[in-house]
């Protein structure tokens, strides 16, 4: 407390001070006859000068940190797409880069170029029609060719995956990925959140789980009715808003069970080959120069699943699947050597604010050959079960 | 109010509470607007000190920290994460809403529509009023949320659910969430009450002789901004009101299919894109109602301080209106990784890339202005230079993110973040200071200290692109906004981690700075507007109809008869004339074009 009275005093009394010093200006402005709306000539020069100061200021840091950043702080795009979309990037950069050093210039050069000067009038030009042609057409040619470049790119990587792209799932939770491998049918079983639970996190559907949900829910039910009983036999004691609570929940319960079941009688066994082959991983391990498929999927709020290496993102929307393709073209151990970092690794963050562990969020991803990929998967997650794999 | 109950004026008499409190004067509401949004501003440029202490120096503690945030939301002086999210909300709100559309509109379609349009007030003095203490209350309600123990909203000032809808989900979507709902709501009945009044008045109220193609160019981009307020706002009433339901009675339009905590919820069938599109169809256009008016302020102040009519005045309300309108149809550019269509993204590029067009032609019409001028730098001036140079530099990095291909790599990185607090924030920003630099003799009957106002100037230039030209290499680093520290990249590349933690430390010492240079500021404007130099009536030697009113506030404006209007505002330096302004109020000469 001491500490925060001194820092109010220091404060209290360099207002004063300043405003003291006002009343000092004050005096000698009305002694000297001098009005505020006049700005003296050697004023004005002074800030005529500093634009071009601070022109040479702002364009010498750019400069300085492109040198020093330049090569971005990304390393070089390691998917497909990614290198059309870093090509793409460098024509829009050169337009960029030229209307911003030419505008810039233009603008302050100007501000210092015609400053102000008692003998001269300023030069009375309302408007020009060839001028304002000139710039409205210019910028609408660039324009349009940066619209041609841009969906074209934009097409090819959101384009129909290819048939042999490998189809895997990544679903997102607060405050972690879980990947799910299609396995050897490259088919996701199907999934439903109604079906979450311990054993079964990310909700897939198949005959076995179904059934495991059902007596799960009707044994909560269950208890939960005799917990609302004892309450109103007076046995257990529950304030009234828990046990009001309660018979509300209890009340839903039985509408998502009464959902379950109903999935159920319209379920297939035959479906559950799709899902038998399925493997969950904890990291996402990709084989170089393999299309994949990814499909998004979101237990709670909406997560964004950003691959910055490779230059894709795509949001993952409860209640909703999301898709992106890409090909990775480098494994981590090239770009390793690209960077020449020997601990460089690819990743999978997490870009959509989630909650308060957002910036923790993320997943390892790793790019090897074939057979690196079925080593890992031996070694971490056995066969095609609904294992989870931990690979750390 | 009839004009003739004005005629009277010397003899009106009124008590505090109707001059000062429940004014109905259109120049005291404009104040008000002002001086609370003064207030606001410097809680959220704090707030924004307080996170940016955060990410440049992540887990030291930090006596400022522990000073404004105590031991609840900075224990032993480290900030807390819940709490980090809640400081960026409700800056990026109070920044967005309260300071640069009630602050930034509401201060200057108030004061200057009547003025300049000549008439003797607003269509509605009461709904004028009525829209302040809206506002003032929405405000009281965002600072109040504050102080609350769940903490603030904190779901990004864009409050996508369903995030925002579940408390389990994160603690400020507890009555945090609920707060800045209602304040949000009172706040855009403000704002329509307030557009409807500006649309009124500028059509049914200017003086004789006051064309629309007369009408100085601050009017057209109020005008168009009221426009689009009227049109938007509402929209984001709707998506508020929706997930008010959402969150009280167990409504499912933005909640489909979701587990919150250990809760699984029976909501099916809705869509948190759904959200996201009402949301950005009011978000976008607010954009622009950020960004015209002070637009508009700097056309004014450039022709004026340049001694030069503005170049191309019919080109440049029509970029105004090009703006206005293609801002309705350009949002899902914030939404290309939803999931979207991706034709549906691609006409979505399409329309923001036109963007570019009207806004190329008025930056040019800007640099035009200024050729073969001859320039007083007043603080007002530098600031419109500045808005300029701001509004190009921004802007031009719209073309990377209105790009779906581009955005994909970039969406949400703090190159988004630059971009739009570039283009938005500090266009918007230095529109609105030069604005009350350039009529606070019209606001306080006094003049600001002009060298005060050139140190804040060049300071807040400085420190502006300090903080956010470095921001775009981070942002193209691939660090993601709204992350609490970047520790996850000492895990994958050392390298990366080394450089954003470098440049965040620069962002945030330029960010303190800054801060500190609008103390300069504030000084100046408290200051001078009990003890600054008594203005002239016509300080700046300009052409609009406001600087034909006494220097004294008077009801009505005018003392007599509302002076009928001739020529545009715009004749600066005209060949022929003695003087290099002509007021817009001195009729034609035999022969004399109009321009």
């Amino acid at each position: 407390m001491g500490m925060k009275l001194i820092v109010l005093v220091v404060i209290v009394l360099a207002v004063i001070a300043v405003a003291q010093l006002m009343r000092v200006y004050e005096l000698t402005s009305k002694i000297r006859n001098r009005r505020e709306e006049d700005i003296d000539l050697r004023t004005n020069n002074i800030n005529a000068s500093l634009m071009m100061w601070f022109l040479a200021a702002f364009f010498g840091s750019l400069i300085y940190m492109l040198y020093k950043y330049g090569n971005g702080l990304l390393p070089e795009a390691a998917s497909e797409h990614g290198q059309d979309i870093d090509w793409l990037f460098n024509i829009n950069w050169i337009i960029v880069f030229f209307v911003f050093f030419l505008t810039n210039a233009l603008l302050f050069f100007f501000a210092y170029k015609y400053a102000y000067n008692p003998d001269r009038k300023a030069y009375f030009f309302p408007h020009d029609n060839r001028l304002e042609m000139l710039w409205t057409v210019v910028p609408a040619g660039a324009m349009a060719v940066i619209i041609i470049l841009g969906l074209m790119t934009w097409n090819d990587m959101m384009g129909k995956p290819s048939d042999d792209a490998v189809v895997v799932e990544i679903y997102a939770e607060q405050f972690k990925f879980t990947a799910r491998y299609s396995g050897e049918d490259n088919k996701l079983g199907y999934s439903d959140y109604k079906l979450v639970n311990g054993t079964n996190p990310l909700g897939v559907i198949t005959t076995a789980n179904l059934t495991g949900r059902i007596s799960e829910l009707d044994s909560t039910i269950k208890e939960m009715h005799n917990d609302i009983e004892k309450t109103e036999n007076g046995e257990k004691a529950y304030s009234l808003a828990a046990s009001e609570k309660m018979v509300t929940k209890v009340e839903k319960l039985e509408r998502i069970l009464e959902r379950v079941v109903a999935m159920q009688s319209g379920y297939s066994d035959s479906s559950d080959v799709l899902a038998e082959d399925d493997y969950m991983a904890k990291e996402l391990f990709l084989i170089k120069d393999q299309e994949y498929q990814f499909i998004f999927r979101s237990r709670d709020v909406i997560h964004s699943a950003y691959f910055p290496h490779f230059r894709a993102q795509m949001n993952c929307v409860p209640g909703q699947r999301t898709k992106l393709k890409f090909k990775p073209i480098f494994t981590t151990a090239e770009m390793r050597t690209k960077t020449g970092n020997p601990k460089f690794n690819y990743i999978l963050l997490c870009n959509k604010i989630c909650g308060e562990s957002h910036s923790n969020m993320n997943m390892a991803v790793i790019v090897g050959t074939v057979e690196e990929f079925n080593e890992w998967k031996k070694t971490e997650n056995g066969n095609a079960a609904l294992v989870v794999a931990s690979t750390k | 109010m009839s004009a003739a109950a004005h005629t009277d004026h010397g003899h009106h008499h009124e008590s505090f509470i109707t001059k000062y409190i429940f004014s109905q004067d259109h120049k005291m509401i404009g104040k008000q607007f002002l001086v609370t949004a003064i207030i606001m501003a410097c809680v959220a440029v704090v707030l924004s000190i307080l996170f940016r202490i955060q990410l440049g120096w992540p887990g030291e503690s930090s006596s400022v920290l522990s000073f404004f945030l105590g031991d609840t939301w900075a224990p032993n002086g480290i900030l807390d994460r819940g709490m980090y999210l809640g400081l960026v909300t409700i800056h990026g709100t109070i920044m967005v809403f309260f300071v640069l559309t009630g602050g930034l509109s509401g201060t200057f379609s108030n004061l200057l529509i009547p003025l300049q349009c000549g008439a003797r007030d607003m269509a509605s003095g009461m709904l004028n009023m009525i829209s302040y203490w809206l506002f003032f209350i929405s405000s009281v309600l965002m600072l109040y949320s504050l102080f609350i123990e769940t903490g603030p909203a904190s779901a990004g000032w864009t409050i996508y659910p369903p995030l925002s809808v579940y408390e389990e989900t994160i603690p400020g979507s507890g009555s945090g969430m609920t707060l800045w709902l209602l304040s949000m709501t009172i706040f855009v009945a403000s704002s329509l009450l307030g557009s409807l009044n500006y649309i009124v008045t500028i059509l049914n109220l200017r003086t004789k002789g006051m064309k629309m193609t007369r009408l100085p160019l601050t009017i057209w981009a109020f005008f168009v901004t009221a426009v689009l307020g009227v049109l938007s706002f509402p929209v984001l009433v709707s998506a508020v009101v929706l997930m008010l339901m959402d969150r009280t009675m167990g409504t499912s339009f933005y909640v489909n299919d979701a587990i919150v905590g250990t809760e699984i919820l029976e909501q099916s069938g809705g869509s948190p894109i759904l959200f996201e599109h009402l949301f950005w169809f009011l978000g976008h256009p607010e954009v622009y109602i950020v960004l015209l008016p002070a637009l508009g302020l700097t056309s004014e102040i450039v022709a004026n301080n340049a001694r030069k009519p503005i170049f191309g005045y019919r080109a440049m309300i029509g970029s105004i209106l090009a703006i206005g309108f293609l801002s309705f149809i350009v949002w899902g550019h914030h939404m290309f990784i939803t999931g979207m269509n991706p034709f549906l993204g691609g006409v979505f590029v399409f329309t923001t890339l036109l963007i570019a067009i009207p806004s190329a032609v008025k930056a040019f019409n800007y640099i035009t202005t200024l050729w073969k001028g001859n320039i007083r730098f007043t603080p007002a001036m530098l600031f419109s230079i500045g808005l300029v140079s701001s509004f190009i530099t921004g802007g031009i990095t719209g073309i990377i993110l209105a790009d779906s291909a581009l955005d994909i790599a970039v969406h949400d990185t703090y190159f988004v973040v630059a971009h739009f607090h570039v283009v938005m924030g500090l266009s918007a920003i230095f529109g609105m200071f030069a604005g009350v630099y350039h009529w606070f003799p019209k606001m306080y009957g006094r003049m600001m200290n002009s060298k005060l106002g050139m140190v804040h100037f060049w300071l807040t230039l400085v420190s502006a692109y300090g903080v956010f030209f470095p921001m775009h290499f981070v942002g193209i680093g691939g660090a993601p906004r709204r992350y609490y520290d970047y520790t996850v990249y000492t895990g994958f590349d050392e390298n990366q981690y080394g450089m954003i933690m470098d440049l965040n430390v620069i962002i945030s010492v330029f960010a303190i700075i800054g801060g500190l240079a609008q103390i300069i500021f504030i000084f100046n404007f408290f200051y001078s507007a009990r003890r600054g130099q008594v203005a002239v009536q016509n300080p700046w030697k300009g052409n609009s109809l406001e600087w034909t009113t006494p220097v004294e506030h008077i009801h009505g404006n005018w003392p007599g008869e509302i002076p009928e209007v001739h020529r545009w505002p715009y004749d600066y330096s005209k060949p022929g004339e003695e003087e290099d302004f002509v007021l817009q109020t001195v009729p034609l000469k035999d022969g004399e074009e109009e321009h």
